[in-house]
């Protein structure tokens, strides 16, 4: 599985609340949310994110709330990765039930430039940022996690 | 090598001798908790696959109280979802208005969860029951889900910082400023997939409202959980009240941690976390007389919405008003603390004081209702979370607080120091 597309850039400590506000919670429908996402860091990012954009952040992405909301409605708004330099836990876990993509690689997240061309290699880790040209490798995922994201889910890997 | 008080119950409740840290395992719960926002999602998630029965439906509590008494005909339709899924699956603690209560001050005090539980909560101050020495941690709506289906959630196994408390606190300073004053100095990834274990002679002095509010912020630096030994403070609060049976978990002697602090709360002083992120901490000593005025307070949350808080903030209040141009809004946390209170006179303090009481409900804290920020407006609080409009408007501001401070601040009209009031 690949990825590839233009990058969203941002900073440390990017909490849930400016990811989804809280008084869009009042639904829990994806394509609501995903109208909403990232509007209280950036109000023009559901103007500018095309499908298959890839975001990328600095430490402690996804930090405070649990809601599950915020991946939803990344991943909703044509998100196909996020790299970050480290997550908040909930978000992480949280990601990885809802199968959104995400890695960790501090030397990425620092590195790579809003607007820059990026692909991801998933199976490897191997990160390219194309406007540039360096490679840089991610954490792989650990083999448990690798099986509830092959069956597809958290809910698939519990029933299957 | 020895093993974290929190790996002790996660190894138990694996049905393993021992764990290590990084391992990651599968574990029974004793409780799965949503609330308004987050069940509804969860609730989703086990239709659209297909799941037909809940594991138990006396291990399963929905409490209705992010956006309740429904603030609108959104929120209403979600409680109304989640109301349904409970009828149909006879969900013993689900509990509308009239019965609830913000979910982390009523879980404990319905004796819903105890020493040595292990539970997980579709809300991130989950946290919290590790005041009663559980292992206890905020997930997402499809780990709730999945925890509804299966009675078992994944772990991976989290190493621990020690935090030695030491000294008996001085004046004013509370269980906030404890939590407030660790964040500051740590920060807000400080302890970042890891417990946060609390031990030491100081504890003594932490009362259970103390222990419940430096719990439910460990998440506020990152944490997996913070988790307190058990003694006689939790078993006076939990005898007779915790319908589980008490399994008290002590962290071994050899047990290692990434690394420990010393807290010596004879040195801590009343704390206040600037926007926008708990780690903005400054003590009331390094705030300027008149330097930072506010527009509301809020007294309450799974935080400080318990009855020593408002205690500590009728105190504050008693015989004097809040000052002109000052909103004030005090929220206690469940049905049962807000009869305390009344009967203990603490509402006529309020009242006469120009504030205002609410019935339990997150409302404000998370920018919900009962209490909304316009652009340019501050607030002094005591919830948990001072992020870009968290309390409304991108452009407001707020500033965490313990109820004394609050409250001291909302006589004054500026943040201040309660000695001061």
């Amino acid at each position: 599985m690949n990825a590839k597309g233009r990058v969203h850039k941002f900073g440390d400590n990017v909490d849930t609340d400016v990811i989804i506000p809280a008084r869009y919670l009042n639904t829990a429908s994806h394509k609501e949310l995903a109208a909403h996402c990232m509007e209280d860091i950036d109000a023009q990012f559901v103007n500018k994110v095309q499908e298959g954009d890839i975001m990328v952040a600095e430490k402690n992405f996804g930090c405070g709330s649990s809601r599950e909301h915020a991946p939803i409605a990344i991943k909703a708004s044509g998100i196909s990765c996020v790299i970050a330099s480290t997550f908040a836990r909930i978000f992480y876990r949280n990601s990885i039930n809802i199968g959104l993509p995400i890695l960790e690689c501090d030397e990425a997240a620092r590195e790579i430039r809003d607007g820059d061309t990026v692909s991801v290699n998933f199976d490897t880790g191997v990160i390219t940022d194309e406007t540039t040209g360096k490679t840089y490798q991610a954490e792989p995922f650990p083999e448990f996690i690798q099986n509830i994201i092959s069956k597809g889910g958290l809910i698939n890997s519990i029933l299957s | 090598m020895g093993m974290t008080m929190s790996q002790k119950i996660l190894a138990a409740h694996a049905g393993l001798d021992e764990v290590k840290a990084g391992q990651l395992i599968n574990a029974k719960l004793d409780m799965v908790l949503g609330n308004d926002v987050t069940s509804p999602v969860a609730i989703n998630v086990f239709e659209e696959n297909g799941a037909t029965a809940v594991f138990d439906n006396t291990k399963i509590a929905m409490i209705m109280d992010h956006f309740t008494p429904n603030k609108d005909i959104k929120a209403a339709t979600l409680v109304k979802q989640t109301r349904t899924f409970a009828g149909k699956y006879d969900i013993k603690n689900f509990m509308d208005v009239g019965m609830m209560g913000i979910e982390h001050a009523l879980l404990p005090e319905k004796g819903l969860v105890g020493p040595g539980c292990l539970c997980i909560g579709a809300d991130s101050h989950t946290c919290t029951y590790g005041a009663l020495g559980a292992f206890s941690t905020g997930v997402g709506s499809t780990d709730m889900a999945a925890g509804m289906i299966s009675g078992k959630a994944w772990f991976k196994v989290p190493s621990a910082i020690k935090f030695n408390i030491v000294g008996k606190p001085q004046g004013y300073v509370s269980g906030k400023d404890v939590i407030l004053h660790i964040i500051g100095e740590i920060g807000v990834d400080g302890a970042l997939y890891k417990s946060m274990e609390f031990a030491g002679e100081g504890l003594q002095y932490l009362n259970i409202d103390d222990r419940l509010c430096i719990a439910n912020m460990a998440i506020e630096a990152g944490a997996k959980n913070g988790i307190f030994p058990v003694d006689d403070i939790t078993r006076a609060y939990c005898d007779g009240r915790y319908q589980g049976t008490p399994v008290e978990y002590t962290a071994d002697e050899d047990a290692e941690y990434d690394a420990e602090y010393t807290v010596d709360l004879s040195t801590l002083r009343p704390t206040v976390a600037f926007p926008h992120l708990p780690e903005n901490t400054r003590t009331v000593d390094e705030i300027g007389e008149n330097e930072v005025k506010i527009d509301q307070c809020v007294i309450g949350s799974c935080t400080n919405g318990r009855i020593s808080d408002l205690r500590a903030a009728a105190e504050v209040f008693k015989g004097k008003k809040v000052a002109k141009g000052v909103r004030c809004i005090i929220i206690p946390g469940t049905q049962s603390i807000w009869l305390q209170a009344m009967h203990e006179g603490l509402f006529d303090i309020f009242i006469e004081a120009g504030a205002v009481v609410s019935t339990p409900t997150c409302g404000p804290c998370l920018g919900g209702h009962m209490g909304i920020l316009a652009a340019g407006e501050r607030a002094i609080s005591t919830t948990n979370r001072n992020f870009v409009g968290r309390m409304g408007h991108v452009d407001s501001e707020v500033y965490l607080a313990s109820p004394a401070v609050a409250a001291a601040s909302a006589v004054k009209g500026y943040i201040t120091d309660p000695a001061k009031v």
